[in-house]
């Protein structure tokens, strides 16, 4: 079990190291001239080598490439990640000033999802009538198939501009987060509603289910306290997935909205070649992937018996 | 013998076939899908066919036009035919995905081969690789790249291939895996084939029909990737047609001309319905 759980932290912190390694090279390496990235594309040939190369000096690009790394890296383990090039705030300052807004909207759309999601796998199962179970399995390709962007335009068309029930953007309270919520909750729930109508048919007609029918339970009784909380444990696996469409959804959604916060930060930082800011939110986003992954590992066992059973017997992970 | 097997199998030929025509013709949407995407692989290839507008002349006085029988997606700021400007885009969008899914199915193939065949230490160290690129969001992985490479098409499909790479090699190390193991390897070893002639000849054309099912689903993926990139402004500059920035260009001008930017973005989202609905059946057919 302790060798499970090392293997695990292991392979997590490997993968937040490896990201820094990876955007450095993107980054700070691979760019011919790293320096020219810190200045704006359309005054690059106004400004004079010497500042050029004051700037290359204060941020080390003039110390050999294994320097720079370790010396970088050194930084970022206790959390420094040199100052923001537009704000000449502190990386890690700026990204934990806009985190709290994301948060709330990426969690808000989280939730939603999974309701949406077990409303579409729970319809899909329960009903008789083959068009509805249909019209109803359709639903999460058409989720993941329309841009977010596009489902963004839409609803502020309608519910802001046409009904005029919620602002257009900005983020003064709850009625300005209504929309946005909407628009990045639907293409997250699109994955999970797949695969949770998947897993809950496949629960139908297990065994355990068949036993139930012939002890005279009902039909919503069955789908409530035999396939629902049999069915619910894979959709935790693709919690990975489930994170990386959050960012990405955040990215556009904050942009169409004009809300602040880590997606709009990463397209303005990438915009303006923000290149320490860059960095810092992509360790900062595959270091929550890793976590994330890694409660995922570590909380399976806790809530299936039967992976518990092969951890204990000294199964391989 | 073989008279007599090549006998009985043509017949069963033609009933599989007209069976799957058949089972075409029950599936309306499934029909659909497959006109909706070769109109739009014709709008890439002959533009000047489907419509008679320029996607660049534009007339300033008839700006905003909303759509009509003379423009079907209505005019934009410049005056300038939506509908041409989305036939032609689809050159831009469709070739950037092409290229994209080309670039991630191609790489993604050689590395999950790597990795499956070598096994050992190879395959772990490619894979722990591989872990990390999907630790890192693909939009924001492409982000990156493009920051890097520089805005233009080329770099945002080059991007969007790069970030798909992990997910390939990983559905590509996954069926060697199982493909090695399979009695007619062991059999063409014990025949004395070398470890290349076994990985050309048996394990790779094996391996490649669930990483080519998953190429199908990336095509509707990526064009979605590519026009989320132009939407942000990384891709074609903007006199250029691209589906992404057309709806950017648009959505300035919602609030009072909402055609302007919803109508090419639903062109865009029905295109990539289609792709998705096409790539479901043909992975139901490869199972």
């Amino acid at each position: 079990m302790l060798r499970y759980v090392a293997l695990k932290v292991g392979r997590a912190l490997f993968v937040v190291w490896a990201a820094f390694t990876v955007t450095f090279v993107l980054l700070f390496v691979l760019p011919a001239n790293p320096v020219d990235l810190l200045f704006d594309p359309a005054e690059i040939n106004a400004i004079p080598d010497e500042v050029k190369a004051q700037v290359a000096a204060n941020y080390g690009f003039n110390k050999p490439v294994v320097l720079q790394y370790l010396d970088r890296f050194g930084h970022a383990v206790i959390g420094d990640f040199g100052n923001s090039v537009q704000s000449g705030k502190p990386v890690t300052r700026a990204i934990l000033d806009v985190l709290p807004s994301t948060l709330v909207l990426a969690s808000g759309a989280l939730v939603l999802a999974v309701l949406i999601a077990f409303g579409i796998a729970l319809v899909a199962t329960a009903t008789r009538r083959p068009w509805l179970r249909n019209l109803v399995e359709a639903l999460p390709s058409g989720a993941v198939s329309v841009p977010v962007f596009l489902s963004g335009i839409l609803v502020l068309q309608i519910f802001s501009f046409r009904l005029g029930w919620f602002p257009s953007f900005g983020d003064d309270g709850v009625r300005s987060l209504i929309l946005p919520l909407i628009t990045l909750a639907v293409p997250v729930a699109g994955p999970i509603a797949q695969l949770l109508v998947r897993s809950f048919g496949t629960e139908l007609h297990s065994g355990y289910v068949t036993t139930s029918w012939a002890k005279g339970a009902t039909r919503g009784s069955i789908l409530v306290r035999d396939v629902f909380r049999n069915a619910s444990l894979p959709a935790l696996t693709i919690a990975g997935v489930t994170f990386g469409n959050l960012i990405a959804g955040s990215v556009i959604t904050e942009t169409v909205f004009a809300r602040q916060g880590i997606g709009r930060m990463t397209q303005t930082a990438i915009n303006t070649l923000d290149v320490p800011l860059v960095a810092g939110i992509v360790v900062l986003v595959a270091a929550s992937f890793a976590l994330i992954n890694l409660v995922v590992d570590l909380i399976c066992p806790v809530l299936d018996p039967r992976l518990r059973a092969t951890l204990t017997t000294g199964g391989t992970a | 013998m073989t008279a007599l097997a090549t006998g009985w199998a043509g017949p069963a030929r033609i009933r599989a076939h007209s069976r799957r025509l058949g089972d075409l013709i029950r599936q309306p949407v499934l029909v659909l899908s497959w006109i909706v995407v070769l109109i739009v692989i014709g709008w890439a290839l002959f533009p000047s066919v489907f419509t008679d507008h320029s996607p660049f002349a534009g007339d300033t006085t008839a700006s905003f036009v909303p759509p009509s029988a003379e423009h079907w997606f209505g005019t934009d700021r410049l005056g300038r035919d939506l509908f041409a400007r989305s036939v032609y885009g689809a050159r831009t969008t469709l070739t950037a995905t092409l290229l994209a899914v080309l670039i991630a199915f191609g790489l993604g193939a050689v590395v999950g081969l790597s990795a499956g065949f070598a096994g050992g230490l190879v395959d772990t160290a490619i894979m722990r690789v591989v872990d990390v690129f999907l630790a890192i969001p693909s939009l924001l992985l492409a982000m990156v790249i493009v920051s890097v490479l520089g805005y233009s098409t080329n770099n945002i499909a080059l991007a969007v291939g790069i970030s798909s790479i992990a997910s390939f090699a990983r559905v590509m190390r996954a069926q060697v895996l199982t493909v090695v193991n399979q009695d007619y390897v062991r059999a063409a070893y014990g025949l004395g084939v070398g470890r290349l002639g076994v990985m050309v000849r048996h394990v790779v054309p094996n391996s490649l029909s669930s990483v080519i099912a998953l190429a199908a689903l990336e095509v509707g993926t990526g064009v979605l990737a590519v026009a989320s990139l132009g939407f942000l402004g990384y891709g074609a500059p903007p006199p250029q047609p691209e589906w992404g920035l057309l709806v950017a260009e648009g959505r300035d001008y919602v609030a009072v001309h909402p055609w302007a930017s919803i109508l090419p973005g639903l062109a865009l989202a029905v295109v990539v319905i289609a792709t998705h609905r096409i790539s479901t059946s043909l992975r139901k057919e490869n199972r």
